[in-house]
Parts: C-alpha cells; sequence; structure tokens
C-alpha cells in the first residue's frame, strides 16, 4: 500500500478546522496559541455559530487573531477588547462575542474594562492565555510573571518588593456575581486540549444563554519569550506556572 | 396640530435628539458640565420604547471603546463629555479614523488644562480640529452655537460621519450645555433593522454569512507600504470632506468694513457687539463657522479682499485664529480676543477688542 491509497476521504480521521484558513500564522513554533485558535474554530463550527459570532482580537501577539479564523472580527485597542465586546453584545444580544486577550492585555493595561465587564455580568466569553510575558514586544515583564522570574525588564528576576507579585486576576474575577465561568486550563497534553475545548464551549454556549461573563484562562507556553524549547517550555509550565496558577474551575455555575 | 416646542438645556436637547433620531447606543461617563445628557437618557429610558441601549461606563476610555464596539456593527453609537474626559478618549477617536468608523461625540467643553473648572471655554479647538490623538487624521467637527443646533447636529453629525465613515464630533461649551432655549426636536425615526444595516453597511461585523468574506474591523497593518496606502485614501477622503462640507453663517457682511469670526457661545455674544457697534457707525459683520474642520478657509479668503480688518472672538488664548490668518495669508490683519479659565467675554469688552486692535487700520 502506498501513500496515494491511505490518503483517501474514507480514512480521513483528523482535519484541519474548517473555520481555519490557509494564511500563514505569524506564531513561533512551540507556542499556545495556534492550538487555542484551533480549539475556538471547532467550537464555533460545532455549535454552528459561524454566521453568529463576532471576535474581539486584543493587542500583543494575539493581534492578529483575526488573520486566521473566517469569522467577523474586530481590532481593539490594547486591553479596551471587553469594552468593544460589552457594546457589541448589548447591541446584537442574539450574537456569540468572545475576546481573545493575553496577560498583559487583561491583566494590565486593560484590568478596569476587564473587572467592569465581568462585574455588569457582560454576556461575553474571555479567552485569556497567560503565558507570563510579553511575547509580541519581546519578552518584557507581564503582571503575570512569576518571583524571580527573568524577563528584559526585570533582568535579575521578578523583585515583588519593587515589582508586586504575579497578579492572580482569575481568581479576582471568580469573586464578580457578574461572573458564570472563571476556570482554568491548559494545552499541552491531549487531554488538557480536549478539556480546553470542553471548556470554551461551555463559555460560548454561556454567551448565547446570556448567563454572564465566562473566562477561560489558558495557562499557555512562550517557548520563545522563555527562552526554551516546546518541550523545555512544557515542563517548566507544569513545574512553575501551575502552582501559582493551578488549573480547574474556581467557578462554573 | 401645533408645532412641538419645548424649553430644554443644550444638553437635554442632545439626549432627546439622540432617541429621536435612532440612535442604537449611548456609552458615557459623568462629568460637568453635560450629566444631563446621561441623566436624561436614564430618565427617559429609550430602551423601552426604541430599543436604544443607554449604558453609564466605568471610564471615558472604556466608553469610547464601546463606541468602537458598536460603530463596528454599523450601529449608531455616541458618547459624550466634557475636556478632561475627552482627552481620555483621544485614544479611541484616533483608532476610529483609523479603522474609518462612524460615531458621533460630543464634548460639552470646561476650561482647563487639567482639571481646570466647570466653566465654559473653547480651548479644545486645537485637539480637536488639528488632531488630539495620535497620526494624521481628521475629526469632522461641528459647532452649534443654540440648543436648537444641539438638537439639530445630533442629526447632521451622524449623517456626515456615515457618508465619510469618519468620526464626528459635536464641539460645544458649558454656555450651550447648560443654558435653556426653545427647540423643536426632530421627528422619530425607527431604528434601523439588521437586514438595513446589512445593506447599508456592507463592512459591518454582524456575524459573517457564507455569501461573503470574514468583516475586519481594524486599524492595523504592519506593511508600511500598505500603510502609506491607506493614509493616502483617508487624505483623499479628508479633500472631499473639505471641498463639500463646508458650512457657516455670515452675518451682515455685505458692505462690511470689519469682520468678526466665532463660534458657539461666542458668536452669540458677538451678535450683540455688531449691534453695538452699529450704533456706534462701525460697520462690522461676522463669519460664524459651523464646521470647524472642516474649515470655511475659502468665504474667509474672499472676505479679505472686501474688509480692512479681521478680530476672531474666542474662549481661548486664540486657537481658531490660526486657521483665519492661514485663510488669510496676510491680506488683512488678524487679530484675536478671548477671554480665558471659563470666563466668557462680554459684548462690551468684544466691542472695546474691536476697536483697539481692527478699527485703527
Amino acid at each position: 500500500m502506498d501513500v496515494k491509497n491511505i490518503v483517501s476521504p474514507e480514512n480521513l480521521v483528523y482535519a484541519k478546522p474548517e473555520l481555519m484558513n490557509d494564511n500563514h500564522m505569524h506564531y513561533c513554533p512551540g507556542c499556545s496559541h495556534g492550538v487555542v485558535h484551533k480549539m475556538i474554530a471547532e467550537v464555533i463550527k460545532g455549535l454552528d455559530l459561524q454566521e453568529k459570532t463576532i471576535g474581539i482580537a486584543p493587542v500583543g501577539c494575539a493581534v492578529f487573531a483575526y488573520k486566521y479564523l473566517d469569522i467577523d472580527w474586530q481590532e481593539a485597542a490594547h486591553g479596551r477588547a471587553p469594552a468593544l465586546a460589552t457594546a457589541v453584545k448589548r447591541l446584537l444580544p442574539d450574537k456569540m462575542v468572545f475576546t481573545y486577550q493575553g496577560d498583559g492585555d487583561l491583566a494590565a493595561i486593560g484590568t478596569a474594562e476587564t473587572i467592569h465587564a465581568a462585574n455588569r455580568g457582560e454576556n461575553i466569553a474571555i479567552v485569556f492565555i497567560n503565558n507570563g510575558i510579553y511575547g509580541m514586544t519581546g519578552g518584557q515583564m507581564a503582571p503575570t510573571t512569576l518571583r524571580g522570574m527573568v524577563t528584559s525588564t526585570s533582568p535579575d528576576g521578578r523583585n515583588v518588593e519593587t515589582m508586586g507579585a504575579p497578579l492572580k486576576i482569575l481568581d479576582m474575577l471568580a469573586m464578580l456575581d457578574g461572573v458564570c465561568l472563571a476556570t482554568r486550563v491548559s494545552v499541552h497534553t491531549a487531554a488538557a486540549v480536549k478539556k480546553t475545548r470542553r471548556m470554551i464551549k461551555l463559555a460560548f454556549e454561556n454567551s448565547m444563554a446570556g448567563k454572564g461573563t465566562s473566562i477561560v484562562e489558558v495557562v499557555s507556553t512562550c517557548n520563545a519569550g522563555w527562552k526554551m524549547t516546546p518541550a523545555q517550555a512544557n515542563d517548566w509550565m507544569v513545574e512553575n506556572m501551575f502552582p501559582i496558577y493551578p488549573i480547574g474551575d474556581l467557578k462554573n455555575i | 396640530m401645533a408645532e412641538e416646542i419645548s424649553l430644554m438645556k443644550g444638553n437635554e436637547a442632545v439626549a432627546h435628539a439622540a432617541i429621536r433620531y435612532g440612535v442604537d447606543g449611548y456609552f458615557g461617563y459623568p462629568i460637568t458640565p453635560q450629566s444631563e445628557i446621561i441623566e436624561t437618557l436614564m430618565e427617559v429610558a429609550p430602551w423601552e420604547t426604541t430599543g436604544m441601549v443607554v449604558l453609564q461606563a466605568e471610564s471615558e476610555v472604556a466608553a469610547i471603546n464601546m463606541v468602537y464596539g458598536g460603530a463596528a456593527c454599523g450601529k449608531y453609537a455616541m458618547t459624550t463629555s466634557s475636556s478632561p474626559g475627552i482627552s481620555l478618549k483621544q485614544e479611541g477617536i484616533s483608532y476610529m479614523a483609523g479603522a474609518e468608523l462612524p460615531c458621533l461625540i460630543v464634548n460639552v467643553q470646561r476650561g482647563g488644562p487639567g482639571l481646570g473648572t466647570i466653566q465654559p471655554s473653547q480651548a479644545d479647538y486645537f485637539q480637536t480640529v488639528k488632531g488630539g490623538g495620535h497620526g494624521d487624521y481628521k475629526l469632522i467637527t461641528l459647532a452649534p452655537n443654540s440648543v436648537q443646533e444641539m438638537a439639530d447636529f445630533v442629526a447632521l453629525g451622524f449623517d456626515l460621519a456615515f457618508k465619510y465613515r469618519n468620526p464626528a464630533m459635536i464641539l460645544t461649551d458649558g454656555v450651550i450645555g447648560q443654558m435653556m432655549e426653545k427647540v423643536k426636536l426632530p421627528d422619530f425615526r425607527p431604528r434601523r433593522s439588521e437586514a438595513e444595516i446589512r445593506e447599508q453597511c456592507p463592512w459591518a461585523t454582524l456575524g459573517k454569512p457564507a455569501s461573503r468574506e470574514p468583516n475586519i474591523i481594524t486599524s492595523l497593518e504592519l506593511d508600511s507600504t500598505e500603510m502609506e496606502k491607506n493614509n493616502v485614501r483617508f487624505q483623499a477622503k479628508y479633500r472631499v470632506v473639505e471641498e463639500q462640507e463646508v458650512r457657516y453663517e455670515e452675518i451682515k457682511c455685505d458692505g462690511a468694513d470689519y469682520l468678526l469670526v466665532a463660534f458657539g457661545s461666542a458668536a452669540r455674544i458677538c451678535l450683540k457687539t455688531i449691534e453695538l457697534a452699529q450704533a456706534e457707525g462701525i460697520k462690522v459683520g461676522m463669519i460664524r463657522p459651523i464646521t470647524l474642520w472642516p474649515f470655511p478657509t475659502k468665504v474667509l479668503s474672499e472676505l479679505a479682499d472686501k474688509v480692512t480688518g479681521m478680530l476672531t472672538v474666542e474662549l481661548n488664548a486664540g486657537q481658531m485664529v490660526e486657521d483665519v490668518r492661514l485663510a488669510v495669508n496676510g491680506k488683512v490683519p488678524v487679530e484675536h480676543y478671548g477671554r480665558l479659565g471659563g470666563i466668557v467675554p462680554t459684548p462690551d469688552g468684544v466691542l472695546a477688542a474691536l476697536k483697539e486692535k481692527i478699527v485703527k487700520y
């Protein structure tokens, strides 16, 4: 049996999600973003929401998220995605509205927009990529950077005396009455990916059901920014990120 | 049926006009002297009648970004604020100019800089017509001088914004926002359906049907060759606006020896000055720019051949005077008279300045 016989429709067991186009991705090899994009594409298709979805892209590594998924997108100013999403969902209550934000976008410059959208219980889903670093701008310290972690703006390691401790913003968000789902997931194993897909699906269903704000924090790797191989980065994340950002539901009602 | 005339503040007129125009979403944050706009909307509760969304945001920054989100869906979205709050909105205004999003912003100016005062001012002229936010962009700017124009310019602002896919601003001040006058409010128009918006705004992000490519609203383009093309396209659009949308009022300019140039509340004061001057035998007319951008350059240039001097009257230290001088291009002297920090000039003060600075020529 040669390759031509094997590559045929009846043997197809897995395919690129229909909503992902052929644009060349700008993400570094090993980065978590591509996997999460794929989950979102699969969930939107699975829920048959393509015609009802409006995505809000952030500033950060995912600034070009709109290039890869064939849905309607708005590109927000840095940190403001929840404000855009608030208006979109209020004005178009029958649509599915989600933001896709990194830790700098969501937990630093956009803290106010994030907290207040969640406190109002806006019926939006927030996919939050936490890799503890500013990837796009070249590896500077983020609010989520771990204690002692070396970045280009904390070259001697994050000193919590002068730079603050890692911000557990999901814990803050979970306290708010407007939040119906606050969960932490990852995409470093096949099982973790399956769980992430399930939680993104729940968040998108919550948006359509008008249950309140859903936040899915994906504890992620930035092997380029962390200066590791993809495999090393996965191990480092498990050993160092998970103790500070434990995987699991903080709230799911 | 008798004509429907109401007595109300300029700020209240903006709120009622917005509901009647069929605005889809208002997003604001309280600040003096314009809080009556959101208070009126919350009192009238248009979500129960027209379905208009009214939301008090956590900041002016959030409010303008909510306007971005709504505008990107092709909706009529607006915000209002006063000078310090408008400074915070500059980020969103620049992004909307870059993403070519239509919206309406109202600035009920107060005296600055900084927290300044809550009294009226026109010191945000430069910020509004010269940029404010970053990048080469222009903001369509309307300057009402009455409560009636506060109501009328809501429709005009949205019409121009959507015609050119560009943000528009009503630049007014605490005098016009707070004073009560008679006003005839516009008739109610139904809000547009989603199908109508899809037809009128094919670029709007309303969810992608199988029949078209994704709609993407962004101001980002990393390829500088493409970004230059975007800028060239914006500039071409601005030239069309400058050619076609200049609006101004010409008052007693026939046979005038001198010219006052003033907008908004300052122009109301100058009407009285013109009467006082006439009584003294001084023939002075006025150009009242209604659009501050595009600026009425051509008529000022033409009048510079007929008068011997011009005086701009502004509630600031001399901002519009620079645009008048550019228009006049040295043909006649152009001087400025203004009061600062929330003080409003008097008709007598303007007349004295006119005599001192201009009539001598």
